[in-house]
């Protein structure tokens, strides 16, 4: 399978970018691990890629009392990334080690994913579990957008046809807060028939994020009630797995990742002390 | 573009939509990097790129600018196979052939940032190369062999 003609633009600078992302037929190109296959499929057909690999939007760093992750940092490098041994933080590195295979952990972007939105993608539902936000950057400006206003539908996002999502950034959790991210995979593809992400603050409150069952990923306003909640979701089945067995996964989920972010509490009151 | 290819500059005249694995066959005539799913799915067109192994049918050419790309055809210095090629030949680590080059080139990096790694992390690691003689165990056997030697431990 070889991908439609298309013109190619490596930009040299942010600005370069947005400039190039003019064209209402352009698309960004990053690591490629998502857009790469839809390409070769021909289901998207840009007259212009607009690759900003070159770009230094990458590496993970406290800045500011907060943690910041750049757009192009691959997978592999949040698996590995000394800032997220804190077990309040453990969740990140977690999640990233489950996504694709090695050789995409090498090559695709934490950004990239984000932006393309797949539905059933792990790391938004993890996002929104820990009140992050996503930095936007247009010619106008610079955004911050909280990650459950983000994703708005299957492969639908807040973004701007000339926007592009440049850093992550998450509020470190006080001291003696757990994180956690479980899901349930279809085993060939590896992508998430339910997940949910989990962060258990040290007076008890509890926040979870959760994807793979409906269009986007969503909050899931009170974890004690999950399964009333979960019963009022709009959830989507296909011959793979039906929306009642998606449903009941997303249920499990829910209280395994609480109850791994709830554990994790305790070790994070040692690594913090 | 420009690239070096195991170890040699090269400059390639592609379109955009050239997938890196198309310019390496086709191109440089380094077959060694074979298509199999063509999907992202299989790894049996694993390069390494810059030293970590990815899918060079999920790759433009042009995204490969500038970089250093090994195929299993460089792997072998001075006429001496790397210990991972000797160690898929001693345990066994291969049937067909056809998935080979990437098993290979994926447990090169492996190996690179795990010295000593367990079965389970080989496993974990082999999840983007599918062997259809269902060969794992000995491509298992050989990854741990390799690791083992390198470590002087077998």
């Amino acid at each position: 399978m070889i991908p439609a003609e298309v013109e190619y633009v490596r930009a040299g600078s942010l600005e370069d970018a947005l400039d190039a992302l003019a064209d209402p037929e352009a698309k960004v190109l990053a690591g490629g691990q998502s857009l790469v296959s839809v390409l070769k499929l021909r289901l998207v057909r840009p007259r212009l890629l607009v690759d900003i690999g070159g770009l230094e939007l990458r590496g993970v760093e406290l800045r500011d009392g907060e943690l910041r992750i750049g757009a192009l940092t691959v997978w592999d490098e949040l698996v590995e990334a000394s800032e997220l041994r804190r077990p309040a933080l453990a969740a990140i590195p977690e999640c990233a080690a489950g996504v694709g295979d090695l050789q995409v952990r090498n090559r695709g972007t934490v950004g990239g994913s984000l932006a393309h939105a797949d539905p059933a993608s792990d790391l938004p539902a993890l996002t929104i579990a820990l009140g992050a936000s996503f930095v936007l950057r247009s010619p106008e400006g610079e955004r911050a957008v909280p990650a459950e206003d983000f994703f708005q539908g299957p492969f639908l996002t807040a973004l701007l046809p000339q926007e592009l999502l440049t850093e992550i950034v998450v509020p470190p959790p006080p001291a003696g807060s757990g994180s956690a991210y479980e899901s349930i995979e279809h085993p060939a593809s590896g992508f998430a028939l339910a997940g949910a992400g989990a962060l258990v603050l040290p007076d008890g409150t509890r926040s979870v994020g959760v994807t793979g069952v409906s269009g986007h990923p969503f909050r899931l306003d009170s974890p004690d009630e999950a399964e009333a909640i979960l019963a009022g979701v709009d959830v989507f089945g296909d011959h793979f797995a039906s929306a009642e067995y998606r449903r009941r996964l997303a249920e499990v989920t829910v209280r395994r990742a609480l109850a791994r972010a709830e554990q994790r509490r305790e070790e994070d009151e040692r690594w913090t002390a | 573009m420009n690239l070096v290819v195991n170890g040699e500059p090269r400059t390639l005249d592609v379109e955009a939509r050239t997938l890196l694995v198309h310019a390496l066959r086709d191109g440089l005539g380094l077959t060694g990097a074979h298509i199999g799913c063509d999907t992202s799915q299989c790894g049996a067109c694993t390069i390494l790129l810059d030293g970590r192994a990815v899918k060079s049918c999920t790759l433009l050419t042009v995204q490969a600018e500038g970089t250093e790309v090994t195929t299993i055809e460089g792997l072998a210095r001075d006429g001496e196979l790397h210990p991972v090629q000797r160690a898929f030949i001693e345990h066994h680590g291969l049937q067909c052939g056809f998935c080979t080059p990437g098993m290979i080139l994926t447990a090169v990096d492996l190996l690179e940032r795990h010295s000593d790694p367990d079965d389970e992390t080989i496993r974990r690691s082999l999840r983007g190369n599918l062997c259809r003689c269902t060969g794992y165990h000995g491509i298992v056997e050989a990854i741990r062999a390799a690791a083992g030697e390198r470590n002087g431990t077998s």
